[in-house]
């Protein structure tokens, strides 16, 4: 079903015209409200007057993690505090974490775009849909929260942690929908395969997203589960999850483009790239006022289709997402960085800065080994010291990033041979595949 | 009384402790006892050896973590209950003992290797209680 036809459903010169008299107007609006976006665009030699439409998009100056990471937490509000309603944020590489601010009116307009995504699933309000996210500073819990309260659904705020009472939930108050990272819901197939509850339960559609997955995970979720399994996309700095989603067609992601301003440029050149081309997902947001973002550069590789879908949206879609320009991991839904692993190593005195990171799928479960390296420094006759020093790192990485990491203690010479990303990183999941 | 003990980092992977030895073979290092601490991943191999300096040089130039430290080396009498006293004298005095092993060198008694938590303190009440010691020497006579 289409939650908002009028929206949804515009002519591309329409979507074209509204993008255009929305960025002028935001681009005006962070000139005058925004002193670091003001100096950014005096740097860059341009005026909001420069700007007449989506056709001068290219003008304008990217903005970065190293933009959030200068002016954070609220050096790019573009309102007064006193406007601002709430606060989320996700991982930085190092420093500060990603923020994002929002006015009452984000939210609700963050909430239409979710309950655009959960009608697009099939979603209405006679389901009850769980919620598998966590609720907290990630947007995942409290964005898909609002969007399916304000499409009308019976929301169970189950949160993350307890499988078992999201189980006994799911057959009690027969959920018909669940929101949650892809492979937490084949987790809690599995539980519902080993204890025979798979024919007690009532799911009949999945929304995932928070990290990338495939169609062999979609096959296997619809096969196993019974469901329909869907597509959602979306970044903390934008607003959250619900900046696109798939239809019934799985041809792409329909990015929201009457909130969201999409392009793709070139991550090495940073030239911006005709309609088509592969690239860079680079996003502005049109209408949101708390902090509005201008060419923010998701990092994620991929590119837009224009064309009509099937399904009778013309919003552009977002197509198979190929990679990251940057080394940003996703770990069972969680934003982590190698630098991260780096910094909080260093914390450890006589840790060297020389490990590596082996993120792994083992069944459904995404699993992280940080292989850390015994120089002499840190090197001692006893096995207690070295059982402390591991331990140490454990509790370490576990503040910094949020995961429980297996730390393996290696000789100085292993690490030397590598492939993967980055040299400190080898990932054995195929998510872009 | 203290002998120097050469420590080495070995991954539990197959043939590393093969190749330690054969690095110090080659190198005619002559051990005279070996002792391996494993954990599920991996082990510290503990080793007295001769010339232990040069055979920690010739591991590290092989890209090994190696290490010396100091252990007391005491020889226990061969009759029952001898090794307890000696523990029971470090017990006694509140000092911890990080790991004891045997040390494979022929003669009357049985030798050992102790890490204590205070080393020197552990030494001088062995020599008190006239506990017969190894010295370096005595290991480099053999």
């Amino acid at each position: 079903m289409i939650w908002n036809e009028a929206k949804e459903c515009m002519s591309r010169d329409e979507i074209e015209s509204l993008q255009s008299a929305r960025l002028v107007k935001v681009v005006n609006k962070v000139y005058h409200n925004v002193e670091y976006y003001r100096k950014k665009m005096q740097a860059a030699g341009v005026e909001p007057g420069d700007i007449r439409g989506v056709e001068d998009i290219d003008k304008l100056p990217f903005t970065t993690y190293e933009d959030l990471n200068a002016t954070y937490p609220f050096g790019l509000a573009a309102v007064p505090r006193s406007e601002l309603v709430r606060v989320h944020a996700s991982s930085g590489t190092t420093g500060k974490p990603k923020i994002g601010v929002y006015t009452r009116r984000d939210i609700d307009i963050w909430a239409e775009c979710v309950a655009r995504c959960l009608s697009m699933a099939g979603i209405t309000r006679d389901d009850i849909i769980q919620i598998g996210y966590g609720y907290g500073l990630f947007t995942g819990g409290l964005g898909a929260h609002y969007g399916a309260e304000y499409l009308g659904a019976l929301v169970i705020p189950m949160s993350t942690g307890n499988t078992k009472k999201l189980i006994d939930m799911m057959i009690d108050c027969e959920a018909t929908a669940i929101a949650c990272t892809p492979s937490y819901l084949l987790h809690v197939a599995e539980d519902l395969e080993r204890d025979g509850l798979i024919n007690k339960i009532k799911l009949k559609t999945a929304i995932c997203g928070a990290e990338p997955w495939t169609d062999e995970m979609r096959d296997q979720m619809e096969s196993r589960l019974h469901i329909k399994a869907y597509d959602i996309y979306g970044l903390t700095e934008i607003c959250g999850p619900g900046v696109a989603c798939d239809c019934e067609y799985h041809k792409g992601l329909h990015i929201w483009e009457d909130n969201f301003l999409p392009e793709i440029i070139d991550p090495a050149t940073l030239q911006h790239l005709p309609h088509g081309s592969s690239g860079e997902l680079v996003i502005t947001n049109l209408t949101k006022e708390g902090m509005p973002l201008i060419r923010y550069r998701t990092k994620d590789l991929t590119s837009l289709k224009y064309d009509k879908c099937d399904c009778g949206r013309t919003m552009a879609r977002i197509q198979r997402f190929v990679g990251r320009s940057d080394d940003m991991l996703i770990i069972r839904g969680v934003n982590v960085f190698p630098s991260q692993v780096e910094a909080a190593l260093l914390t450890v005195e006589g840790t060297t800065p020389h490990y590596m990171m082996i993120v792994d799928r083992i069944g459904n479960d995404d699993t992280l080994e940080v292989q850390v390296e015994v120089a002499e420094n840190i090197f001692t006759d006893e096995v207690k010291s070295l059982e402390k020093l591991s331990l140490e790192v454990h509790n370490r990485l576990k503040t910094a990033i949020g995961l429980n990491a297996k730390v393996k203690l290696v000789e100085p010479n292993g690490l030397e041979h590598f492939d993967g990303k980055s040299k400190h990183v080898i990932d054995r999941r195929k998510l872009y595949a | 009384m203290f002998i120097k003990q050469l420590s080495v980092f070995l991954e539990n992977k197959e043939g590393r402790l093969d190749e330690v030895l054969k690095i110090l073979s080659s190198g005619g290092i002559d051990i005279l006892s070996v002792s391996l601490a494993d954990t599920s991943e991996y082990g510290v191999l503990r080793m007295i050896a001769k010339e232990p300096d040069r055979a920690r040089t010739l591991l590290k130039d092989a890209g090994f973590t190696a290490r010396i430290d100091e252990v007391i080396a005491v020889v226990v009498p061969d009759a029952v209950g001898s090794l307890q006293k000696v523990i029971y004298k470090l017990h006694e005095a509140d000092i911890n003992i990080s790991y004891i092993y045997g040390l494979s060198i022929d003669g009357k008694g049985a030798p050992i290797a102790i890490r204590a938590s205070e080393p020197e303190r552990a030494a001088e009440i062995l020599k008190r209680e006239n506990v017969k010691t190894l010295t370096t020497e005595d290991l480099d006579n053999l």
